[in-house]
């Protein structure tokens, strides 16, 4: 049994929270990068190397990428041979507590009907899975709600088939239009029950971007979403391009014989995410 | 810009623009126009605009003059030490809709957000004479170095929701909206957009 201080928790946290708020990951600036050379529009072509700019100023001058530094989304994988010594929870809200506030960080945590802000940008939405071995794994994903509120969840008829997961998820892209900061990443969480697939919806927007399934129908099915997302046209902030999205990221988990739920999780462009193992 | 391949040439083609407006600038705004905005603006998002409604409802003065103005959506992150803002780049604007009419109808010249606005809002901006921009949302490192002071004016409890006033230089904008009635978002829905 290994033991791990919740002190140290809270440390982890707080630089997780911090750090994600100004610097982004390789992944995400490479898929921008990316973006950026094969834009055909110069408008979004300047658009992209605008949002470029914004992260090596961020970066450069530790503030934050977006004004919006989000609702804290924590994820923690205990290997079943830790020993959290001290209380899990409360070193984790701490942790993102501190962090908010050293970090200059917004504070956007609210009471959902008084609209009354925490003040405190928690409590944080955490998420507890249990693993082998003695490892503890964090990974903090800071959720902006331009894109979080253009997601959905759609419990489909298993008839609706392969052809009504791609006009859902499509649909719900293009339905967005400029709202959740294009380009996004699209996570898609297919199978499991109402509240297990948007969970994988989310849980996909922590793999590197444009990262495909390892099953060969699934990375087929992320890359024709993706295709028919971007012929659409919409393009960086709906002002026309071939770059509305930069990456579909799909996980499954299996149905009921009588159900098909599909979630649709959207990320914006300043894709924020960090992780670290103890 | 150390992993930049070039400058960005974003902003450096765009048209001046001064707000307030001056006089017959408005009506020479297009959808799709790309301008640098130079001025004073007034914040507010969320909670802004269901305070200074309710203000309103009570047949109170609102804590600040908005005919002829600007409003820029935006929540920013708390400053740092020396520094007069932190980020500070649009939020989504729809959710202003159900409280703009009625600010469009005090005179209320332009807003400044991102996303596209709804058919109520589009039907006051034209009965009012007024006009919808947007900015780059997710910029917000980048479009606060385009802040040259921020002071508080209201709504101070409300934290990153408080309504401030902003003195800008060169705050880049597009036209989606204009006197005419055109909307770029739906321009390029349907392929019509002009600059690309």
């Amino acid at each position: 049994m290994r033991e791990i201080n919740c002190l140290k928790i809270t440390e982890a946290v707080k630089e997780l929270v911090i750090t994600a708020a100004r610097d982004l990951e390789p992944d995400i600036l490479d898929a921008l990068f990316a973006a950026r050379d094969r834009e055909k529009s110069p408008l979004a072509k300047d658009v992209v190397e605008i949002l470029l700019a914004n992260a090596n100023i961020a970066s450069r001058d530790q503030i934050p990428v977006c004004q919006d530094t989000g609702i804290a989304v924590v994820f923690v994988e205990i290997g079943q041979d830790v020993h959290v010594t001290g209380n899990l929870q409360g070193a984790i809200q701490e942790g993102v507590r501190a962090g908010y506030d050293e970090g200059y960080l917004r504070k956007s945590v609210c009471d959902p009907l008084t609209r009354k802000n925490t003040g405190t940008n928690t409590p944080a939405v955490v998420h507890v899975e249990i693993s082998t071995g003695d490892h503890l794994r964090l990974a903090f994903l800071p959720k902006g709600c331009g894109s979080e509120n253009m997601s959905g969840l759609a419990m489909l008829p298993p008839s609706a088939g392969t052809e009504g997961i791609v006009r859902y998820v499509v649909d719900q892209v293009l339905a967005a239009g400029s709202n959740p900061c294009p380009p996004v990443i699209v996570g898609v969480g297919i199978g499991g029950t109402f509240e297990q697939a948007p969970l994988l919806a989310k849980k996909s927007l922590l793999r590197p971007v444009g990262d495909h399934s390892a099953r060969k129908d699934v990375a087929e099915l992320e890359q024709r979403i993706l295709a028919e997302i971007n012929q659409a046209g919409q393009g960086v902030h709906g002002l026309g391009g071939s770059n509305t999205a930069l990456a579909v990221h799909i996980e499954l988990f299996p149905s009921h014989i009588a159900s098909l739920p599909v979630a649709v999780n959207i990320q914006c462009h300043a894709h924020r995410h960090k992780e670290t193992t103890l | 810009m150390s992993f930049l391949k070039r400058a960005p040439s974003f902003g450096e083609n765009f048209r001046e623009v001064k707000i307030p407006f001056e006089e017959g600038v408005m009506e020479t705004l297009q959808a799709g126009d790309l301008i640098n905005l130079t001025g004073t603006m007034y914040t507010g998002r969320d909670q802004t605009h269901r305070r200074l409604c309710a203000l309103l409802a009570e047949g109170k003065t609102l804590p600040v003059d908005l005919d002829g103005q600007l409003l820029y959506y935006v929540g920013p992150t708390p400053a740092q030490p020396g520094q007069v803002i932190g980020a500070a780049g649009p939020t989504t604007s729809y959710r202003m809709d159900p409280y703009t009419p009625q600010l469009l109808a005090l005179g209320l010249k332009a807003t400044l957000g991102k996303g596209a606005r709804t058919k109520p809002v589009k039907d006051a901006m034209q009965k009012h004479g007024a006009i919808y921009l947007a900015t780059i949302g997710g910029a917000g490192a980048f479009l606060s170095k385009s802040i040259t002071s921020a002071h508080l004016v209201a709504f101070e409890d409300a934290g990153p929701e408080a309504l401030f006033r902003f003195e800008v230089n060169k705050f880049p904008a597009v036209v989606i909206n204009d006197l005419a009635g055109k909307d770029y978002y739906q321009m390029v829905a349907e392929g019509r957009q002009v600059k690309i």
